[in-house]
């Protein structure tokens, strides 16, 4: 299925250099991360060494080398939420799920991150869950978002 | 209410999406199409009002009602009160936080009325996603009249119009554009910097959510200039909307025959390609960000170097602007160098637009003319420090800027005056910092960001903002030494003499301007092991 949907993907490129970031984004959009295989066949499409895709990969910050969880969430680190209360919500999170930033819990319900900035600076402090940007947030709410969430997972 | 048309815009920005706007939207069109409710009304989507507090917004014209925090319940009452004998919901009004008194029109509220919105001025007032909209405020006109005129004479009236580059800098845009014109090569591309790497920072993309069109045309004016054939937007994936408006933008214009082959029947000819970024800061540098564009890792190119408009994408001649600069160039074709050098200060031109954001009552997005003091941003537009706090700081230019005291408030915001008071303009964050802020902290969080960010390249750079991260976290952990303020200027000097690029070379800012202006602070920290502020837990 995965080798698929490369095939499809790689299709609409004609195999320029300045085509790997957006090879790798269109991948990562569909498949939710870049599998060692994947970086493979596109080294190959591309004609250039394994480990230049991997060196381009590696260096931004939007790549993933590893699956993600079902629900991403995306702590603002920036300096608008920084200094109204961004790390107290960061821990807030960490404890409700019981996973540390960059982690992935086992069952793939989620993935924990921090962000430079959302670009929501004036609803400051901000977290982001999948696409779902939530403003002013408070450990409170937080803690009950995530609730929530739960109870939600748990009805589908 | 007479029963004219009336307008609804219902802002769609990033903003009052996070806080519903999108279902608003829908359950206004829902409730308008399955009832009976007044059909003169037009809703149209918008882009950032840039008050995005106080949101969902909704602005009602011709009448200028201006609704705040509107929630998907409260479509009912609005719609009830276009009627002919419908009252405006004064629940939704703003209300002025000190006094509670509503202000009803959007033009009487102080966050506003004290505002020059230039760039801004139609962000919030047309549909993004239609150009049709844009042209009936008279979009594409400049370009037309561009078109008719040299090259030579366009780069001219940039030069008069003393136009600076916005992205932080703040170098002439005039005389950028004619080295680039001059520079030898058939081949030239036109860059727009849409990266906005500064964290704290939304003012680039409320110009392209709300509108589009106004960056396009300064970039095809642009081309027109310097003779490129080709543009790219290099916009920062963390932007999905921006990168979809802009999408339809340039497909739209493509259509009109804006963009594309012999545009407006003439032999000229440019296009537009989206390039995303992918979260890497030291990318909105201009070497790294072309390096990104032709597939590499984004390493600076090491200085000394040829300047990008000699030597820039695949070493072709290339002028690379923020989309702030870009947008004010319709602005001086259509009103004249004139017109625009009228605003500002004598060294700097136009206005400015900021992110306000931090611990300041009204947060949002504004614009105000270069050379405005401080004090008239934050206790005027901004209306003070929340919770009748008191002011300790203002952070600018981000991670590369510094925090000015609440001492300096009354100096004149420009690139020129904030340079010498140890920060730079940057490209529009402004972060306010009261008396809970602990500047110790506030240093370590930069130098985090700088730490994490450096691309690796240049020893001082990776090397040095780890060692000062290290030794700032040790102080906010009450492990602070005698000599490390001492210690910590000593490696500032370092790195900003042998970084090999912007990044490394203004990192250590917000440590050297906490230090100049805040050193009992630091103190506080290292000598008697306490946190002014209470922030770090010692
Ligand atoms: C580390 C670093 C980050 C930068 N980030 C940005 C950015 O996000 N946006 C931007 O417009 N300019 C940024 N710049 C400045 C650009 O290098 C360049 O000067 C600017 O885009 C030129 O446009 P202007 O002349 O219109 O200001 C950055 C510079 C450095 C050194
Ligand atoms: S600083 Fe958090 S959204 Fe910008």
């Amino acid at each position: 299925m995965e080798e698929e949907i490369l095939e499809d993907i790689l299709s609409g490129y004609r195999g320029n250099r300045s085509e790997i970031v957006p090879i790798l984004q269109e991948v990562q959009d569909n498949l939710g991360y870049l599998p060692e295989k994947a970086m493979t066949e596109i080294a190959e499409f591309i004609g250039v060494p394994e480990s230049h895709v991997y060196s381009v990969a590696s260096f931004y910050a939007q790549f993933r080398l590893l699956p993600l969880g079902r629900k991403r969430i995306a702590v603002c680190r920036g300096t608008a939420c920084h200094i109204r209360g961004a790390p107290q919500i960061l821990k807030t999170i960490e404890q409700k799920i019981n996973l540390k930033e960059g982690e992935t819990s086992e069952d793939l319900e989620y993935t924990l991150e921090t962000v430079a900035c959302i670009g929501c600076c004036a609803l400051a402090p901000c977290i982001r869950i999948n696409k779902d940007v939530s403003g002013e947030m408070t450990p409170e709410k937080a803690e009950l978002l995530f609730s929530e969430n739960n109870k939600e997972a748990e009805n589908e | 209410m007479n029963d004219k048309k009336v307008l609804l815009h219902v802002c769609q920005g990033t903003g009052c999406i996070s806080g519903g706007a999108d279902k608003v939207f829908n359950q206004l069109n829902e409730l308008l199409d399955n009832s009976d409710y007044n059909h003169n009304v037009i809703v149209k989507k918008t882009g950032c009002h840039g008050f995005c507090q106080q949101g969902p917004l909704i602005v009602v014209e011709p009448h200028g009602f201006f609704y705040t925090k509107v929630k998907e319940d409260d479509i009912g009452e609005i719609l009830k009160s276009l009627e002919p004998d419908g009252n405006p919901v004064k629940r939704l009004f703003y209300h002025e936080p000190l006094t509670n008194q509503p202000i009803p029109k959007y033009n009487d509220i102080p966050f506003y009325k004290l505002q020059t919105r230039e760039i801004l001025r139609h962000c919030g007032d047309i549909d993004p996603e239609d150009i049709q909209d844009y042209i009936s405020i008279g979009g594409y006109k400049a370009l037309n009249k561009a078109l008719l005129q040299s090259p030579e004479n366009i780069i001219n009236e940039v030069k008069r119009s003393g136009l600076r580059g916005l992205g932080g800098a703040g170098f002439p845009a005039g005389r950028k554009w004619e080295l680039c014109r001059n520079a030898k090569g058939d081949i030239k591309y036109v860059i727009c910097n849409a990266d906005e790497g500064d964290p704290g920072a939304f003012q680039d993309r409320s110009v392209m959510e709300g509108n589009p069109h106004s960056v396009i045309e300064g970039m095809i004016i642009a081309g027109y200039a310097v003779g490129a054939q080709k543009g790219f937007i290099y916009v920062r994936a963390e932007y999905p909307l921006a990168v979809l408006r802009l999408k339809i933008a340039i497909e739209q214009a493509r259509e009109e025959g804006f963009l594309g082959e012999n545009i407006l029947d003439t032999n000229f000819s440019f296009d537009i390609e989206i390039f995303q970024g992918a979260g890497a800061f030291v990318c909105g540098e201009s070497t790294a960000l072309v390096r990104s564009i032709e597939g590499k890792r984004g390493w600076p190119k090491p200085m000394p170097r040829a300047h990008t408009t000699e030597e820039g994408l695949w070493n072709k001649p290339t002028l690379l602007n923020n989309v702030k600069t870009f947008a004010n160039i319709p602005l001086i074709i259509n009103n004249g160098a004139k017109w625009f050098s009228s605003k500002g200060t004598e060294k700097c031109k136009g206005t400015a637009v900021f992110s306000l954001t931090g611990k300041v009552v009204n947060c949002g997005l504004i614009e105000v003319p270069m050379g405005i003091t401080l004090r008239k941003i934050i206790y005027e537009i901004g209306g003070g420090i929340a919770g009748g706090k008191k002011l300790k700081a203002v952070q600018t230019g981000g991670p590369s800027g510094g925090c000015i005291p609440a001492d300096l408030l009354d100096m004149p915001v420009d690139f020129d005056s904030l340079k010498e008071a140890g920060t730079i303009m940057g490209s529009g964050g402004m972060v306010i910092m009261d008396e809970d802020t602990c500047m110790v902290d506030v240093a370590r969080y930069f130098l985090d960001f700088t730490q994490r960010e450096s691309c690796g390249q240049c020893i001082p750079c990776r090397l040095g903002t780890v060692q000062m991260f290290k030794i700032l976290d040790d102080i906010t952990k009450g492990k602070g030494r005698k000599g490390d303020i001492d210690l910590l200027i000593e490696l500032s000097e370092s790195i900003m003499k042998g970084s090999i690029c912007g990044l490394g070379k203004t990192a250590p800012n917000p440590v050297l301007t906490t230090i100049r202006y805040f050193r009992n602070e630091y103190e506080a920290h290292i000598n008697d092991k306490k946190c002014p502020a209470k922030i770090c837990a010692m």
